[in-house]
C-alpha cells in the first residue's frame, strides 16, 4: 500500500492518510517509550535489589509512567529569566522531531514500513545528526554554567561517535551492495551480518550507546558531575521531549540494530512460522535489554577517555573491519 | 580573534557528589581546573564550644553527629580521653564490646564510602549492594544500642548496653556472609577496566606530601606508610588481635580504593576474633561516680577512625565540664590537600579526587 501512496501524485487525501499513519505511528512508539521506560526500571531494579515502580496500575507499576507524564504535564513551565527564550524554547522540539524522523525508514517487518528509501540507512544518520544541535543549543540557550558543559560534552561526543558509528555499518553496506534497509535485512536470508561481521558489530553497538548518551557514555548528563548537564534548567515538559527523545532514540536506535545485524524479520531456521514482527520484537527486545543491562553495571568514562577511546580505538576498529569484510565477502559471499 | 576567558564555576553546597554541604569555586578554563577554592563551615555546629557547657557524659551524643558514618569511633574517642584522665580500668567484657561495635562501625563506613564512590564515578548498582551489607551491620549495631547512626552507646568507664541475647551470635555469622558479598564486589568493580582508568594515576600525591598534610588513614597507607594507631599506637585491647595494615605504594585514588577494601577485610579478621574471644560474662561498666570529674591536668589521645587519625585533647580544671575540648577529626585535615590535587585536573576527576579523600562533612565542619 504503502508504494502505491508512495509512487501516486500527492492530494488532500494522500495527506490525510499519512497523518494518520504517521499518528498511528506516534502512538505506538509513545507506547514502547511508556514500557520501555517501565522495563528500565524494573529490570534496573531487580538488578539492584530494589522493587522497582509498585504502586500506580497493580503490582507490576504498569501506569507508572503514565501518572510521571501526566505530572509533567501540569508542572509550572519555568524558564530561567536570563536564558535566551527563543532558543530555550526551541530546542526541545529540534531534539525531538529528528528521533521521530528517522522511524520512517526503518522497516518492522516485510510489510509493515512507512517509506522504502533507497537509501535508508544514509538518512538514518543524517537525520539524528539534527539531535546534536538541539542538545548544544539547549545546553547554550540555558544560560547555566552545568548546562553549557553539558552541551558541549554532548556535541563532542556525538560527532566523534558518529563516526566509528558509520564505518562500522560499511561492512554491511558491503555485503548486502546497498543502503535500503529492507535490501539489507533481504541480504540476511541465510545467515545475519553479526556473524559476518562481529567486529563491526561490536564497534556499532559501542557507539550506539553512545549516540544515545547512556551509561557508560552518559557523560553529557553525568549526575554526578554536572548535576544533569544541558537539561539541568529544563522542567516539565521540554525536560519530558528530552527524555522522549532519549528514549525514542532507543528505540529506533535497537531497531536499527535489529535490522543491520540481527537479520530484522527474518526468523531463525526451522521457526519460520512465527511471524516476522515478532521476531522483529524478540530481536529488539534482547538489544534493550543489553543496554539496560549495561546501564546496571557500568561505571561512567571520562570526557577526555571518552573521546580516546573513540578516535584511537573505535575508529581503527571500525576501518578494519572494512577491509575484514571485503575479505570475507570475497570468501564466502560470492 | 577569538577572545577566551575562564569560567568561575559553584560546585556545591547543593551538589549531588560533595558528599553533603561542601562547596568549591572552581576556576575553569574549558573543563580544566586552574583554581579551587574549597569553603567550608555549611554543617558547623560549634560541638567544641558547646561541650563547654556540658557535663562529660552529656558530651558524647554530640560526637556522634561529628562523623556520624562512624559514629562509634567518635564515641570512643571522648570516653578513652576521660579514662585516661581518671586512670579508668576497663571491664573486659565492655572492651569486647566495644572493639565489636567499632569494627563493624568501620566495615559499614567503608562500604557507604564504597558505594557513594561508585556512585560518583557513575555505576549505580555498587551502591544498593554496599548499603544492602551495611544496613545488616546497622541492624546489628541498632540491636545493641537502640539507634540506627547517632548511638550514644558508649560511657566513660564501659558501654551502655549489655549484649543481647544471640547478638554474638548474629556477628559470627555475619562475618562469612559480609566475606562473600565482598568477594562480590570485586568481582564487579575492582577489575572493571572503566573503573580503573577513572582512578588509577588520579589524585596522585607522594609520601612525603602526604605527611606534609598531615593526612591520615588510607589517604596517608596509600603512599605506602602503613601507619595504624591500632597496631602503632595500640589502646583498647587491639594489641590481642592479629591483624594487617594494608599498605598501596602508587598514592593514587586507585590505592586508596585497594587500601580501603583490603581494611574491610582486616576489620573482619577483628571481629571474628573478637567474637571467639568475647567473654562469656562479666561486667560491662567500671565503677564511676555519679558525677564524673577528672583531676585537673590535660590529656591528648588519638585513635583511628575509619577516615584516620581522630583525637581528642581535653583541658580540665577538675570541674564536671570541660574548659576546653578540641577534636582532631580527620577528615578536616585529609581535605586540606584537595585544592593542590584539582589543579590541572580535569572536572571529572574533582568527584574522583574528593570522593576519594572520604570525607563526612559533620567532621569536616565539627
Amino acid at each position: 500500500m504503502m508504494n502505491h501512496l508512495l509512487s501516486s501524485p500527492p492530494g488532500w487525501i494522500h495527506a490525510a492518510i499519512f497523518f494518520g499513519l504517521g499518528a498511528c505511528l506516534l502512538v505506538i512508539v509513545l507506547g514502547f517509550v511508556t514500557y520501555a521506560i517501565l522495563a528500565e526500571r524494573k529490570v534496573l531494579g531487580f538488578m539492584q535489589l530494589r522493587p522497582g515502580p509498585n504502586r500506580v496500575g497493580g503490582r507490576f507499576g504498569l501506569l507508572q509512567t503514565v501518572a510521571d507524564v501526566l505530572k509533567l504535564l501540569i508542572k509550572e513551565d519555568t524558564i530561567p529569566k536570563l536564558a535566551d527564550k527563543p532558543l530555550f524554547i526551541l530546542a526541545p522540539v529540534l531534539a525531538f522531531a529528528p528521533a521521530f524522523m528517522v522511524l520512517a525508514a526503518i522497516p518492522f517487518s516485510e510489510h509493515l514500513k512507512f517509506s522504502d528509501l533507497s537509501i535508508g540507512l544514509l538518512y538514518y544518520i543524517a537525520i539524528s545528526g539534527i539531535t546534536t544541535v538541539g542538545i548544544l543549543m539547549a545546553g547554550w540557550a540555558s544560560n547555566n554554567k552545568y548546562s553549557l558543559l553539558g552541551g558541549m560534552r554532548s556535541a563532542a561526543q556525538m560527532i566523534s561517535y558518529e563516526i566509528p558509528l558509520v564505518i562500522s555499518v560499511i561492512g554491511v553496506i558491503l555485503f548486502s551492495g546497498s543502503l535500503n534497509l529492507t535490501d539489507i535485512v533481504n541480504g540476511q536470508e541465510k545467515v545475519a551480518y553479526i556473524f559476518l561481521s562481529p567486529l563491526g558489530f561490536i564497534v556499532f553497538f559501542i557507539s550506539s550507546i553512545a549516540e544515545l548518551n547512556r551509561t557508560p557514555f552518559d557523560l553529557p548528563e553525568a549526575e554526578s558531575e554536572l548535576v544533569a548537564g544541558y537539561h539541568v534548567e529544563y522542567s516539565g515538559f521540554r525536560w519530558a521531549f528530552f527524555m522522549l527523545t532519549e528514549y525514542v532514540y532507543l528505540f529506533a536506535m535497537a531497531a536499527l540494530t535489529t535490522v543491520l545485524f540481527l537479520g530484522g524479520w527474518k526468523p531463525i531456521p526451522f521457526l519460520g512460522f512465527i511471524p516476522g514482527i515478532i521476531w522483529f520484537a524478540l530481536k529488539f527486545s534482547v538489544i534493550v535489554f543489553f543496554m539496560i543491562w549495561i546501564r546496571g553495571t557500568m561505571p561512567r568514562l571520562r570526557a577526555d577517555q571518552l573521546m580516546e577511546f573513540a578516535w584511537k580505538v573505535l575508529l581503527p576498529v571500525a576501518l578494519l573491519n572494512i577491509f575484514v569484510s571485503a575479505v570475507v565477502k570475497e570468501l564466502f559471499l560470492r | 580573534m577569538i577572545r577566551t576567558e575562564e569560567m568561575l564555576l559553584n560546585v556545591g553546597p547543593q551538589h549531588p557528589s560533595t558528599h553533603g554541604v561542601f562547596r568549591i569555586v572552581l576556576k575553569i578554563d574549558g573543563e580544566t581546573i586552574i583554581e579551587a577554592q574549597p569553603v567550608i563551615g555549611y554543617l558547623h555546629r560549634g560541638t567544641e564550644k558547646l561541650a563547654e557547657n556540658l557535663q562529660y557524659t552529656q558530651i558524647i551524643p554530640y560526637t556522634d553527629r561529628m562523623d556520624y558514618l562512624a559514629a562509634m569511633t567518635n564515641n570512643y574517642v571522648i570516653c578513652h580521653a576521660v579514662e585516661t584522665m581518671m586512670n579508668l580500668e576497663i571491664p573486659e567484657r565492655a572492651e569486647y564490646l566495644r572493639v565489636l561495635v567499632m569494627e563493624l562501625g568501620r566495615i559499614a563506613s567503608h562500604l557507604v564510602w564504597f558505594g557513594t564512590y561508585l556512585l560518583d564515578i557513575g555505576a549505580m548498582s555498587p551502591f544498593l549492594y554496599a548499603f544492602r551489607e551495611r544496613e545488616a551491620i546497622i541492624g546489628l549495631l541498632n540491636e545493641i544500642s537502640g539507634a540506627r547512626l547517632t548511638f550514644n552507646y558508649m560511657r566513660i568507664g564501659g558501654v551502655k548496653w549489655d549484649a543481647p541475647e544471640g547478638w554474638i551470635e548474629k556477628i559470627r555469622e555475619f562475618v562469612p556472609y559480609m566475606r562473600e558479598q565482598l568477594s562480590g564486589y570485586h568481582d564487579l568493580v575492582s577489575g572493571n577496566e572503566i573503573f580503573l582508568n577513572r582512578v588509577k594515576g588520579v589524585g596522585l600525591y607522594s609520601k612525603e606530601e602526604a605527611l606534609d598534610y598531615s593526612l591520615s588513614g588510607a589517604n596517608l597507607r596509600c603512599t605506602g606508610i602503613s601507619w595504624d594507631l591500632r597496631k602503632d599506637e595500640s589502646y583498647s585491647i587491639y594489641d590481642r588481635f592479629s591483624f594487617d595494615v594494608p599498605a598501596f605504594d602508587s598514592g593514587d585514588a586507585w590505592a586508596r580504593y585497594q587500601c580501603r577494601m583490603a581494611e574491610i577485610e582486616e576489620s573482619l579478621k577483628i571481629v571474628e576474633q573478637a567474637v571467639e574471644q568475647f567473654p562469656e560474662n562479666g561486667e560491662i561498666m567500671a565503677k564511676v561516680p555519679k558525677i564524673i570529674k577528672p583531676p585537673k591536668g590535660e590529656a591528648y589521645v588519638r585513635i583511628e577512625s575509619p577516615r584516620g587519625e581522630i583525637g581528642c585533647y581535653i583541658a580540665s580544671e577538675g570541674k564536671k565540664e570541660p574548659y576546653r575540648l578540641k577534636f582532631r577529626r580527620p577528615s578536616f585535615y585529609n581535605l586540606q590537600i584537595l585544592p593542590k590535587l584539582l589543579v590541572g585536573e580535569n572536572i571529572s576527576n574533582l568527584i574522583t579526587i574528593l570522593g576519594g579523600i572520604d570525607i563526612v562533612l559533620g567532621e569536616v565542619d565539627g
